[in-house]
């Protein structure tokens, strides 16, 4: 079953599987994230109760969690793909690492300005320096930083090596923006989901909350695999399989 | 729960709606950006091509 997977996997590192893969994978994904996206709209804004102390402007919940959320699952994904191309030096890692960047930017981006939304009428300020909102900030530039160093370097190979460093030293970040409700102290109120004991939310926030995250956990692997295909398309426009597959559409 | 009483969200409806709104321009922009540049890719793989047949 291991060998099984394993060949598997080898073979997927080839970015001509990879590249079939994602095309394969992407409508899958596209459509659910639409369908879910949907539903989960409908269920949080009209559905779902109105909150008896925040009134209705708890409802920016359902896109601020999702998108806090992403930010910290894909820079993991991305960290993890990183140190796949700096082991195995597997092309198909370098491509997706780099595809996860920008999109990551943009849920930490997200997560941000309607945290700002929504803390203007909660706590009476745009922005405050406290430690979640300021970790969160920093992994926007860890983020760019990925972005800047990635373009700035000619030769692909070699600029994967260096973001591959810089995402795997970011890494200290997740559980500084994970703790940073429990060791400081912060405006932010702490864990309401993500945590051992029972989610103190009740069932009827939760679940539009639970369909928002899984909408825009497909929404990233769609964006994802097409950013991929991308840039197999750029890397490897002198190869005969990607002549072949032009021919083909 | 009418209509304009959605709308409204309980008087905070510059955030959420704001919100709302900044979430989907971005998403979609994230969407389409790749879709774009994929058409651009390959039409440019197809000129590379006509270029390397008329040499």
């Amino acid at each position: 079953m291991f060998t099984k997977f394993y060949k598997w996997l080898i073979k997927l590192a080839s970015l001509r599987n990879f590249y079939f893969f994602a095309g394969k994978l992407i409508p899958w994904f596209g459509w659910s994230t639409l369908i879910l996206m949907v539903v989960g709209l409908y269920w949080g804004l009209v559905e779902a109760p109105t909150d008896y102390q925040q009134k209705d402007s708890y409802r920016i919940i359902f896109i601020h969690v999702p998108a806090a959320w992403m930010s910290l699952f894909i820079y993991m994904m991305m960290a993890f793909s990183a140190a796949a191309s700096l082991i195995w030096k597997t092309k198909a890692s370098e491509v997706f690492a780099n595809s996860c960047a920008p999109i990551g930017a943009i849920f930490t981006f997200l997560a941000l300005a309607t945290g700002s939304l929504w803390g203007k009428p909660m706590w009476g300020t745009y922005w405050e320096w406290d430690a979640r909102l300021t970790s969160e900030l920093v992994l926007l530039f860890l983020y760019l930083g990925y972005i800047a160093l990635q373009s700035a370097i000619e030769d692909k190979r070699s600029a994967a090596r260096a973001t591959a460093i810089l995402a795997i030293v970011g890494v200290v970040n997740i559980p500084i923006i994970h703790y940073s409700v429990e060791w400081w102290f912060t405006l932010h109120q702490g864990a309401t989901v993500a945590k051992f004991d029972k989610p103190s939310m009740d069932i009827s926030m939760l679940i539009p909350l639970l369909i928002m995250a899984t909408a825009f956990k497909l929404y990233f692997f769609t964006v994802v695999l097409m950013r991929s295909r991308n840039e197999i398309l750029e890397r490897e426009s002198h190869s005969n399989w990607v002549t072949e597959e032009k021919e083909r559409l | 729960m009418t209509f304009s009483e959605f709308l409204y969200m309980d008087g905070y409806y510059a955030f959420v709606w704001g919100s709302y709104a900044l979430s989907f321009i971005v998403m979609l922009a994230g969407f389409f950006g790749p879709m774009r540049r994929r058409k651009q890719l390959l039409k440019q793989l197809g000129r590379k091509k006509k270029r390397g047949q008329r040499t």
